[in-house]
């Protein structure tokens, strides 16, 4: 992605660099960098601050743009009122249990289809594939059914984080993206290691994860995203004050806790993944944008 | 890019020569052949059983639901019972005017415009990082903290609010946002597309990326302008992410439910917010009529199978 300056796109790179052009580019690129923070940064700003703002001052007419009398003490209640440690915790639990469950599992089964290939495999990657057409809504009931009674084992799944680790591992997605990587790695470089005598298990761990670094990042940051960003699945599998993720915990007390407060345990609970982001930027959108593009 | 580090990563899926392992199987007779399956199967058990039981069997259990009564612990099947219940709910067909309104604004809003912003992106030489970061940073957000942030300061019905204040400044009329009931469904496009554009935004731009100039070149020697090389280049050079997004969008905002339960308390203004995900969730959760809920997800399954199909034939025409 780096700026290059003779790729040639919609409008020539002579027209930008001549006079009248280029004058027009820089105006263009002003407003576009004015307009992006305003919009996209604006919004941040704004919870950011409002929640240090009182009562009174976020009700004025018109608002202030900077709080005359910050109140730290809305994120200090946040924090004590509604258990944001707990709450952050478990949250934090269930996303390290979904990387490490989707990590296992997914990257077995798509080592498994891409190189090992046994008989049905094809049939079973299509009816993985399949899932990605069933729109997550229309699961939610039977799925939620499910939980409060596995079937043959009858175990009652609410409350346990096993209720939204085991159904991430059902991802579609994630099987396919790692299929789709392993599938490009050189059968030659595999064939040494079993001339070797490695087990599968071996050559797996040795050479093809290795390999598949990126891949895996990209696989687990969108784990911790999924269960950060999660807010329906949780609140119905994970009912219990003591097992809520933070999203659904600042849902429940939004009733009847001061609006500044809800806002700075929103700021609160949208940190980590912001973080996240600022670090990951970079493997994120590549992620992405492969995913999107050939999916 | 860091996903391409591999050696041939982009290539696309082919079918790959046997790998040597089933090479070795095929001379080494039936015993091995029947140990390598096994292996195979061992690598996949894990993710076949929790697609079995959170994916396939819902799927098939939702259907059985749907047709069932389950009353003081007792299952009856009841025919179309569940579906003719549902239907002649006032407001099951609310419920669907609204998401089919929902769908519609969002993909005038929230996809057009990520279309043009993304073309807008890939002319300017500066800045490129940072504008993409932006245009991501929502998306990264968790929905619940947006919607907070939306419907207690952006949708303030008060002069104090902040999209009130900002109409006021240029004075415009300010409006009563989530509590008028013409407002509602504009106002959740608007904080979902927010939400939400940055993926679309990401995508276009990296098929936009793959548009060989040459193309650009020829049309501005023929004499195109902008507007006529967007139309004649960009748009047929990207025509399938367009289409794919397309669908995925309207399969995604079909689904809208955090929205219209946290901006509108569920139902909103004179049931101006109900969505038929929402609708599922009453049902279901509140109104203990999982088997009448399960109905609704199957009629949702139908409609979106019906937008999938029309999918499939557009693009199969096209190429």
């Amino acid at each position: 992605m780096a700026a290059d300056l003779t790729t040639r796109t919609l409008i020539s790179p002579a027209q930008l660099r001549r006079g009248r052009g280029r004058i027009l580019y820089w105006a263009v690129l002003v407003v576009v960098v004015a307009a992006f923070t305003l919009v996209f940064l604006g919004p941040l700003y704004w919870m950011v601050t409002g929640a240090l703002k009182s009562g009174q001052e976020i009700a004025q007419t018109p608002p202030s743009l900077f709080p005359r009398d910050p109140q730290p003490q809305n994120y200090v209640d946040a924090w004590t009122n509604l258990a944001l440690a707990k709450l952050l915790f478990n949250t934090f639990y269930y996303a390290m249990g979904a990387v490490l469950f989707q990590l296992v599992f997914d990257t077995a089964a798509a080592y498994a289809l891409s190189k090992l290939r046994p008989v049905l495999g094809g049939l079973i990657l299509g009816m993985m594939l399949a899932t990605l057409m069933i729109p997550a809504m229309v699961l939610i009931v039977p799925q939620y059914v499910t939980v409060l009674d596995l079937p043959i084992v009858h175990v009652n799944l609410l409350d346990s984080p096993f209720a939204i680790w085991l159904p991430l591992v059902a991802n579609a997605f994630n099987i396919f993206l790692l299929k789709r990587f392993f599938d490009s790695i050189p059968e030659d470089l595999m064939s040494a290691a079993v001339m070797d005598g490695a087990s599968p298990l071996r050559t797996l761990w040795s050479i093809v994860l290795p390999m598949s670094r990126p891949i895996l990042g990209v696989v687990a940051i969108f784990a911790v995203t999924a269960v950060w960003k999660d807010f329906l699945w949780p609140k119905l599998v994970m009912p219990s004050p003591e097992t809520r993720t933070v999203s659904v915990g600042i849902y429940t007390f939004a009733g009847g806790t001061p609006m500044n407060v809800v806002i700075a345990a929103s700021v609160i609970a949208a940190i980590p993944t912001v973080v996240l982001f600022l670090i990951f930027q970079r493997n994120i959108m590549s992620g992405l944008t492969t995913g999107g593009l050939k999916g | 890019m860091a996903l391409t580090t591999a050696p041939g990563a982009t290539r696309r899926p082919g079918r790959p020569a046997p790998p040597p392992r089933q090479l070795a199987a095929r001379r080494a007779g039936l015993g091995r052949k029947v140990r390598d399956n096994l292996t195979g199967h061992t690598f996949l058990i894990g993710a076949v059983a929790c697609f079995a039981v959170f994916s396939w069997y819902p799927m098939v259990r939702g259907v059985v639901m749907s047709f069932q009564r389950t009353r003081r612990g007792e299952t009856t099947w009841v025919g179309w019972d569940n579906y003719v219940r549902i239907i002649a709910d006032p407001s099951f067909w609310t419920a669907w005017k609204n998401t089919f309104v929902f769908t519609g604004l969002a993909l005038v809003l929230g996809y057009a415009v990520p279309f043009f912003v993304a073309i807008l992106l890939n002319e300017l030489r500066h800045a490129k990082g940072y504008l993409r970061v932006l245009v991501y940073l929502p998306v990264m957000l968790p929905p619940a903290s947006a919607l907070f942030l939306f419907k207690f300061y952006a949708y303030d019905p008060s002069e104090a609010g902040l999209f009130n204040a900002v109409l006021t400044a240029l004075g415009l009329p300010t409006s009563e946002w989530m509590q008028s009931p013409t407002m509602t469904m504009p106002a959740m496009v608007l904080a979902s597309t927010w939400m939400n554009m940055g993926g679309a935004v990401l995508i276009y731009l990296a098929a936009l990326q793959t548009i060989p100039g040459e193309l650009y070149e020829a049309a501005e020697i023929d004499g195109a302008g902008v507007w006529r090389r967007i139309v004649h280049v960009t748009i047929p050079q990207t025509r399938l992410i367009l289409a794919l997004l397309a669908m995925l969008q309207i399969v995604a905002t079909m689904q809208v439910f955090t929205e219209p339960l946290i901006l509108a308390n569920g139902a909103g203004t004179q049931d101006s917010a109900t969505s038929v995900a929402y609708l599922i969730y009453q049902h279901g959760f509140f109104q203990n009529d999982l088997n009448g809920a399960a109905a609704l997800g199957v009629i949702m399954l139908v409609v979106l199978a019906g937008f999938s199909a029309v999918y499939v034939r557009l693009t199969a025409r096209q190429d």
